[in-house]
């Protein structure tokens, strides 16, 4: 032993071991955890308040009371269809709410859809923060259903960046895309993203050449879209090169922003693959026939249907459950998914089958997923049913988009993920969704939902969104009861509850204004109740509640869903 | 004899005495003082940079092999800078760089700038994801690892992070990440070792409340990390603004250039007082599929010429800045990209997924030159055809940890680097570098014949002491190690037999103590 290393260890021996810090595990996964019933047999445990906002955090962009509410009273077999049964028609579509008394569009009247075209120079910028507006007006309205959820998924899974693609009507129609086949087949779906012109764009796929294929499309298609590049994944080298030939061809029509295969560009001779594809060999084809090697491809690709089927469905699992997925988990809950999945495709099925599970309603499966950027938005917006300008078209455009400004200011620009792979959250080993977090992005949360909760945040010049907290407190069953205000609030906004010592703190440094006895509060409430134009009762009630709900916000329990 | 030397062979009784920066100290066990004392000595003030291009530099088209100059016409031409237009570099003509990085030239003329030549790994991997994981845990390809090298080395020397950190002694953060994630190179074997900071006057500070005891589920462990996280904020925020507010930069950094923002605030941060000893900015773009350059008619300018514009203005002022700030004797950094690009370019005026490239390490103390030679291109290049490597990246990294940081080479070889590398002469000798290397000593013949068929001879020459010799694909997959051992001086002859081999282009590679130097092959 050297003098170094003996000194290191002689110090180190002394240091307590026991520190819950050093509990956080990060270089492996938590895996010494209870992760809960292990079983995909629907849940027939007690369904009360408690499982519907479990249902809740995870299938929305958050909920008020009434949403749990609604949802409590019914049984969980059809709380869970409920919130699977998305509106057929997709959202109209995003209009024009960008005309400014300094320049207005000649060709789109205000409140008109741009998205039939044609494309505007002029307005490329305009459209793309419109686009990114109208999409957080999806997150942000009130509909009971899991479309935004799945859409966010997809929009991880197929990544894309609206600022790469250029185009706003060809990023606008990929996102609709994602909304028509967010529950729909899978197989159909990465035939429609394969041939997708903002993924041909993004990927490079719509200059792929014969005389010297560019291999971005082929190599996502299999690493990131299908097979993954898991143990199971044993696709070469070779075998990207050789998916690159058979995509060879693909074009977009900039005046109808849509894909057309053009058989000059093809590369017409045979594609022979690996042994992990049995060798299987593409039979070059000339002429618009090129278009079905395509399918072919794509055939072949799911002929590997377990690696296919387990790799989408560990990142469903991850997405909606936790990202720990031990051997366990992969036995009784990842396999026997994605067995039932690979028989037909059927997204809608596999996501309801893993949200009925005893395993997805385990009381150890509560709570342990870090909420993105969006997320923390989102639900402080609806749990403060945050009101939104109902017009002019270009106040409610500046409204979402000034929602939007804050997940990209807190780490999450929707539409566009930092490359193809998505976020870190979804993918990177070990942290998963803990690399929302570090000392830049968590202050930037807390100070974000503070300032909508208690000051409002200012969108355009003398116009606001802020929370009414008088409202929040009034959607109670007794207001005036600081202990049970209090419980309430911590229901609704954290997963886990707070000990009776924090609650007595909580409850004697805020709502009592450093006092001890509750009649301060309920005094103060009924005052208010009793004079509600008065502003200095309004103001006090208003303090105790924005205090108490400040300390909530700024606790870690906080950014758990 | 050196003091890294003199403690290998201390023996480790309990009343030895041993020096740290002259001073004797009478060991007599471990306090907590003498630990201070010797973490201090550890901890030479000295500061790493790691820029890291984020996707995939093209290396081929940023240190420019002028000497391959008609092999690569035929294999890129529709990508490839005129060759009247490469900036040339003093002292080499047969080596030069992309025209839009004037401010680098400039630097290496000035004797700032080592260049490593073609630097990867064994059996490449061409995932932007994966190969990112190699590079920052500086692992095997087939290895997979959860910490990063650079936080482990953090880890190994704040013993016991992170509990009881910050202290009086370590006040300030361990590593830096200019931006809102930390990378992944920071990953400590039990917790990341860096914190984020994209404004660092703007930095919060949080309330500390009542903390409940956090369940043993899964909910427990992530409201824990959730903490610890709240926790890093507030207890380095003081320090951070401080460091900040304390200076201002002194050099003019180029506008619209995300890397000269964020080196703009880690010469502040370093000048302002910082003991942070490692620091990771980034930028994004370098995965040039298409229009890497505007057209075939102008291939110095696009966006493989607009980047290098950034990193090399950035690069510019930051140097500049650490000079007029006092603290250039004491940084120095790197730039590094998960790949290099293929050596043949597509049709879409862009390049894919390759290997090898050059790592450009900068600074007033770096051994002024060029490690290694330049890639050799072979006459027809296939798309398969890639850079093979000449350094592993790791030998790098293994330079920065013994040379910059002088950190033990047992411990670098078993804890941090996982295994040995040997060092590159990247730092002046006078930086306490045991070793001077020089690629261009080692005589590695061509082999002969060439192209062959079923046998080939490869003629070497042993300085004596430990000899690989090695054979690669034309992707820079390691096939086989002809030769691993103690090969005494002299000169050697070795058969290879490539009767097995499909025909192609190979690349065989001599390691030995004395650095290492490879050559082409072709088989028929």
């Amino acid at each position: 032993m050297q003098r170094r290393e003996f000194l290191t260890k002689t110090v180190a021996d002394k240091i307590p071991v026991k520190d819950p810090v050093l509990e956080l595990q990060n270089q492996k996964l938590p895996d010494h955890l209870d992760l809960g019933t292990a079983s995909i047999a629907p849940f027939t445990g007690t369904w009360g308040r408690a499982q519907a906002i479990h249902l809740l955090r995870r299938t929305l962009f958050g909920f008020t009371k009434a949403d749990v509410d609604f949802f409590a009273a019914m049984n969980m077999s059809d709380a869970v269809d409920y919130i699977m049964n998305v509106p057929v028609n997709p959202p109209l579509p995003p209009v024009n709410g960008y005309n400014t008394a300094q320049l207005s569009d000649p060709n789109i009247s205000a409140g008109s859809t741009w998205v039939n075209g044609p494309d505007d120079n002029q307005f490329t910028s305009q459209r793309r923060n419109s686009l990114y507006a109208w999409w957080m007006q999806q997150i942000l309205n009130p509909d009971r259903n899991i479309r935004e959820k799945m859409t966010m998924f997809w929009h991880n899974h197929f990544a894309t960046e609206v600022e790469t693609v250029g185009s706003p009507i060809i990023a606008y129609n990929h996102h609709k895309l994602l909304r028509e086949n967010c529950l729909g087949n899978f197989k159909t779906f990465v035939k429609n993203v394969t041939i997708d012109p903002a993924m041909l764009v993004y990927l490079n796929g719509n200059v792929n050449t014969k005389t010297a294929p560019d291999e971005n499309h082929a190599r996502e298609l299999m690493e990131l879209f299908t097979l993954g590049k898991g143990a199971d994944s044993q696709y070469t080298e070779d075998d990207v090169k050789n998916a690159a030939k058979v995509l060879t061809g693909w074009r977009i029509n900039n005046s109808t922003y849509t894909a057309f295969f053009n058989g000059n560009n093809h590369e017409t001779s045979n594609k022979t693959f690996s042994a992990f594809f049995n060798n299987t060999t593409i039979t070059g084809q000339t002429g618009a026939n090129g278009a079905l090697e395509t399918d072919d491809l794509l055939n072949m690709i799911f002929s590997k249907d377990d690696v296919v089927a387990r790799y989408i469905v560990r990142k469903l699992y991850r997405y909606f459950v936790y990202y720990v997925i031990d051997s366990t988990i992969e036995t009784n809950i990842i396999i026997p998914l994605a067995d039932d999945f690979k028989a037909n495709w059927d997204i809608k099925q596999l996501v309801t089958a893993l949200l009925k599970s005893q395993h997805f309603f385990d009381t150890n499966n509560m709570g342990c997923n870090i909420k993105n950027p969006i997320e923390v938005i989102s639900t402080c917006s609806k749990v403060f049913s945050i009101q939104y300008p109902t017009g002019p078209v270009e106040d409610q455009y500046q409204a979402w988009y000034a929602m939007f400004t804050l997940g990209a200011y807190a780490g999450m620009a929707i539409g566009n993920p930092p490359n193809v792979s998505g976020w870190p959250a979804y993918y990177q080993s070990p942290q998963y969704t803990e690399s929302w977090l570090n000392s830049d992005t968590l202050p930037k949360r807390i100070f974000i939902t503070v300032a909508l909760m208690a000051v409002g945040y200012q969108y355009k010049a003398g116009k606001k969104l802020q929370a009414d907290v008088i409202a929040f407190a009034q959607q109670f069953s007794n207001p005036e009861d600081p202990t049970k205000l209090i419980q309430d609030t911590i229901d609704l906004l954290l997963p886990l509850d707070l000990s009776s010592t924090s609650k007595a703190t909580l409850k004697q440094s805020t709502l009592l204004f450093g006092q001890s006895a509750d009649h301060y509060w309920t005094t103060a409430w009924n005052d208010y109740i009793a004079a509600p134009t008065d502003a200095t009762k309004k103001g006090t009630v208003t303090t105790g509640l924005q205090l108490m709900l400040k300390y909530l916000l700024d606790l870690a329990e906080n950014q758990l869903s | 004899m050196k003091r890294k030397d003199f403690l290998k062979k201390a023996i480790p009784a309990a009343m030895v005495p041993f020096f740290i920066n002259g001073i004797s100290i009478k060991s007599m066990a471990s306090t907590p003082m003498l630990e201070a004392i010797k973490r201090a000595s550890l901890k030479n003030g000295r500061v790493f940079v790691l820029i890291q291009l984020n996707g995939g530099n093209d290396g081929l088209n940023t240190i420019i092999p002028i000497d391959q100059y008609s092999n690569l016409s035929a294999a890129r031409s529709n990508i490839l800078v005129q060759q009247s237009k490469v900036l040339a570099m003093t002292g080499t003509n047969a080596t030069g760089m992309h025209p839009a990085m004037t401010g680098l030239r400039n630097m290496y003329d000035s004797g700032k700038v080592s260049i490593v030549q073609s630097v990867g790994y064994p059996n490449p991997n061409f995932s932007h994801f994966r190969a990112t994981d190699i590079w920052h845990s500086a692992s095997d390809s087939n290895q997979y690892v959860g910490s990063g090298w650079a936080g482990r080395y953090l880890e190994d020397l704040y013993t016991g992070f992170p509990t009881g950190y910050p202290n009086t002694n370590d006040p300030d953060p361990l590593a830096i990440s200019i931006g809102y994630a930390v990378s992944t190179a920071l990953m400590g074997p039990t917790v990341s070792t860096g914190v984020a900071i994209s404004n660092p006057t703007s930095f919060y500070q949080l309330v500390n409340g009542t903390v409940d005891p956090a369940p043993n589920t899964p909910a427990g462990h992530e409201l824990t990390y959730v903490r610890l996280v709240l926790q890093q904020t507030q207890s380095y925020n003081d320090t951070v603004k401080a460091a900040a507010q304390a200076v201002t930069n002194k050099a003019t950094y180029p506008t619209n250039n995300s890397l000269g923002d964020q080196l703009k605030i880690v010469a502040n941060l370093i000048a302002g007082g910082l003991q942070t000893p490692i620091y990771t900015v980034s930028l994004g773009g370098f995965d040039t599929h298409s229009a890497q350059v505007t057209s075939s008619g102008s291939t110095d300018t696009g966006n493989h010429a607009d980047l290098w514009k950034k990193v090399s203005d950035a690069i510019a002022a930051f140097q500049s800045d650490c000079e007029q700030l006092g603290i250039a004797d004491r940084v120095a950094g790197m730039t590094y990209s998960e790949f290099g690009r293929r050596i043949k370019s597509n049709a879409s005026l862009g390049t894919d997924h390759g290997a090898a490239a050059p790592v450009i390490v900068f600074g007033k103390n770096v051994n002024p030159g060029i490690i290694g030679n330049n890639p050799t291109i072979p006459s027809s290049v296939t798309v398969n055809d890639n850079v093979p490597m000449q350094y592993d990246f790791r030998q790098v990294y293994a330079s920065v940890l013994e040379d910059w940081f002088q950190a033990s080479v047992s411990k670098i070889d078993s804890d941090l680097l996982l295994k040995h590398f040997d060092t590159l002469a990247i730092f002046k000798s006078t930086l306490d570098v045991k070793k001077v290397k020089n690629g261009n000593n080692i005589t590695l013949m061509q082999n002969y014949p060439n192209p062959f068929k079923d046998f080939t001879n490869i003629e070497f020459v042993s300085p004596g002491g430990h000899v690989e010799l090695r054979l690669f694909d034309s992707q820079g997959r390691l096939l086989k190690t002809l030769i691993n051992g103690t090969v005494p001086r002299g000169n050697y002859t070795e058969v290879l037999d490539g009767s097995n081999l499909p025909a192609g282009n190979y690349y065989y590679q001599l390691v030995t103590t004395n650095g290492q130097v490879g050559r082409h092959l072709v088989k028929m």
